[in-house]
């Protein structure tokens, strides 16, 4: 059988520079006639020449930096804009959500968004009757049918988009940073129903930063980067190959306190001992920090938050339970390494504080790390874990089963 | 089913898939008709409030002060009858002109044929249309105005047809440029004042006798348009050499919408 995409060569040029603003106007046109030519603006590639296909009721995920050309790819994949070079041969009808609830509108009313959103969506109207109660049974929203959309909560506003686009019935799926938001409920019930619509046989094509979805979601992915196709295969392998790409995040400080001795550098080591992000459950990570004393301190307490996405604290950790002395003369920096066996955190994504205290703050800063947790072959359970839990508690069991004779 | 994407190289007018996404049509025309009249208080009465105003501002104007002829009808009715298909007109451009620029969000994220957009956005203007029929009626009544009824289902269809053609085809043009120039935005509302005076909306056709003002108006379809309608009440023949010449220009301004519409299309979504 042929598959269902053959992606050929596809290249895709952007101008930049001068042409950057958002629209034209006929001044610059006019203006430019006379002008020499610009030097400054010049092609951006966002693509180049990628190639690979796409087996019928395959799930491929597509992973890559920001910038990688994830979602350009997607772009010509779903027809909105147009490879410079290149094919893409189809064998099915696609439907893309690149953001769930295009076509919204706040003054129409929860039920009347279904219709418009759905048939945007490339459902006809027959459909959309046919699928109309499970739709809002999905989204939990059928208290709220008949008013207007603008008066919905943003989490509710998309859980109606995601019921929606839930129920298209195309050939091939394209999914966009879909899951990056909504309560943790709503996105298990979401990965559960795309798992539902690959299962049946449906071609998803899935872009994420939440490798923990892909690899959930997706046997084989491909990775990008820099606008070209780096590798294909397994998911697993690509994950790991994308974790072996250097990954050099600026460090955002969001500080305060009297400075007596501060943070001035940190980065989190995955378990391949590379400067990431992206940590692997059950594997281990490090932290590493660097502080600098602006006066003569000593015993100085290093405390850490994690916090969950909703800033919920999900663990602490400070020196003080290691008995470790922190301590230094005016103009002195310490390297600190903190080492963790085992990333216990369930697969999501968490964040960081960091506080250098005595007595009274010296340095914090809120929200300084932002890293994501994703599953790993240490987790044998199917399909994630249920609810709000936040922790995974590894434990050792021995059972004797009864002996038949 | 196989298809191929790739730049786009030979030009297709592309009605066969227009077709096939007919339903957005109806969708997107019911949305913007809705979501105009939602948060006003009158809602929909306003279709029929603004031409009967106007009508009652240009009575005062043009038939009490100026004294200007209506061709031997009540001046209330052949100002209403040629505000009515204007305001197809001059609605349906403003809101397709500025279409694609409002829809930007969906353009940048979902693909369907573009086309759409500009179309359902007269269609919208239509539909106002529709419900100020209502008002003509009353008016018609009041002044005891009779017609051929014949007529009337003959000529007002055909007369609509013509303007909604002239529309599409000016409102597809004016969207394609509009994408790319954000000038065109201050450029519609001042052509759409220009053109009203320019048209014989408020006044007749007769007025002229300069050879090439003639011709020009009978190359004009919203001009043939006007006239068809008017018809219906005046009682005289139709000039069909017109109307003829009006159609043949709208079906022209259409072909030359859509051509330079879906020539840029592609790339709308990076422009928008």
């Amino acid at each position: 059988m042929k598959p269902i995409l053959e992606i050929q060569h596809i290249t895709k040029k952007f101008r930049i520079g001068a042409r950057q603003e958002r629209y034209l106007s006929l001044r610059d046109k006019i203006y430019d006639t006379f002008k020499k030519k610009d030097k400054s603006s010049g092609i951006f590639t966002a693509l180049n020449d990628v190639s690979f296909n796409v087996d019928a009721g395959e799930s491929i995920g597509i992973i890559g930096r920001n910038g990688a050309g994830k979602s350009t790819l997607l772009k010509i994949l779903s027809k909105i804009t147009p490879p410079t070079t290149g094919k893409i041969i189809g064998r099915g009808r696609i439907a893309s959500l690149l953001e769930v609830g295009t076509g919204f509108h706040p003054e129409l009313t929860g039920r009347e968004n279904i219709y418009m959103n759905g048939s945007i969506l490339g459902m006809k109207k027959h459909e959309i009757d046919k699928h109309f109660d499970e739709i809002v049974d999905f989204s939990g929203v059928e208290r709220f049918l008949d008013t207007p959309l603008k008066r919905y909560s943003s989490g509710m506003q998309l859980r109606l988009a995601f019921s929606v686009a839930a129920y298209l019935e195309p050939e091939i799926l394209i999914i966009d940073e879909v899951l990056a938001v909504g309560d943790a409920e709503f996105q298990k019930k979401c990965l559960g129903k795309m798992d539902q619509v690959s299962k049946s046989g449906r071609t998803v094509l899935f872009v994420s930063h939440n490798l923990g979805a892909i690899q959930q979601l997706c046997s084989k992915s491909i990775l990008l980067n820099k606008g070209t196709l780096l590798k294909s295969g397994k998911t697993s392998n690509i994950i790991d190959e994308y974790l072996n790409l250097s990954q050099k995040v600026t460090n955002r400080f969001n500080s305060y306190g009297n400075k007596d001795a501060e943070i001035v550098d940190f980065e989190l080591y995955n378990h391949l001992g590379k400067e990431s992000r992206d940590l692997f459950l059950g594997y281990p990570c490090a932290l590493h920090l660097k502080i600098k004393f602006n006066t003569t301190i000593s015993d100085v307490e290093l405390g850490i938050n994690i916090k969950d996405i909703y800033g919920d604290l999900v663990s602490h950790i400070t020196s003080i339970d290691q008995n470790i002395v922190i301590s230094g003369e005016k103009g002195d920096e310490a390297d600190i390494e903190i080492n963790l066996d085992s990333v216990n955190f369930t697969p999501g994504t968490y964040k960081m504080d960091l506080f250098l205290l005595k007595n009274e703050m010296l340095h914090a800063n809120t929200d300084c790390l932002t890293f994501s947790v994703i599953n790993s072959d240490k987790i044998k359970r199917p399909g994630g874990f249920p609810g709000h839990v936040k922790y995974f508690t590894d434990t050792r069991w021995k059972v004797k089963n009864p002996v038949r004779v | 089913m196989e298809y191929v994407i790739q730049s786009q190289n030979k030009f297709s007018l592309g009605l066969k898939e227009l077709w096939s996404y007919r339903e957005l049509f109806y969708f997107f025309t019911w949305r913007d008709v809705k979501v105009k009249y939602k948060q006003a208080a009158l809602g929909i009465l306003w279709a029929i409030l603004q031409p009967l105003v106007m009508m009652i501002t240009f009575t005062l104007i043009f038939s009490k002060a100026l004294k200007v002829s209506s061709d031997g009808i009540p001046y209330p009715v052949f100002a209403l009858s040629g505000l009515l298909i204007w305001n197809i007109f001059s609605n349906g451009l403003l809101n397709s002109a500025n279409s694609m620029v409002t829809n930007s969000n969906v353009i940048k994220k979902i693909y369907f044929p573009r086309l759409i957009i500009p179309m359902s956005a007269v269609l919208t203007a239509l539909v106002d249309f529709l419900f100020a029929l209502i008002i003509f009626a009353a008016i018609l009544i009041y002044y005891h105005q009779g017609f051929n009824i014949f007529k009337m289902f003959l000529y007002l269809p055909l007369g609509i047809l013509i303007t909604v053609i002239t529309t599409f085809g000016l409102g597809t043009f004016l969207a394609a440029l509009n994408v790319k120039y954000r000038d065109f935005q201050y450029i519609i509302p001042f052509l759409i004042q220009f053109l009203l005076f320019v048209n014989p909306v408020l006044y007749s056709t007769k007025v002229f006798t300069n050879h090439w003002i003639n011709l020009i108006m009978k190359a004009n379809p919203i001009a043939s348009a006007i006239e068809l309608f008017r018809s219906v009440f005046i009682g005289q023949p139709v000039d069909w050499n017109t109307i003829l010449s009006g159609a043949g220009m709208a079906l022209i301004i259409l072909f030359a919408g859509i051509f330079t519409f879906r020539k840029t299309e592609a790339y709308f979504a990076d422009l928008a």
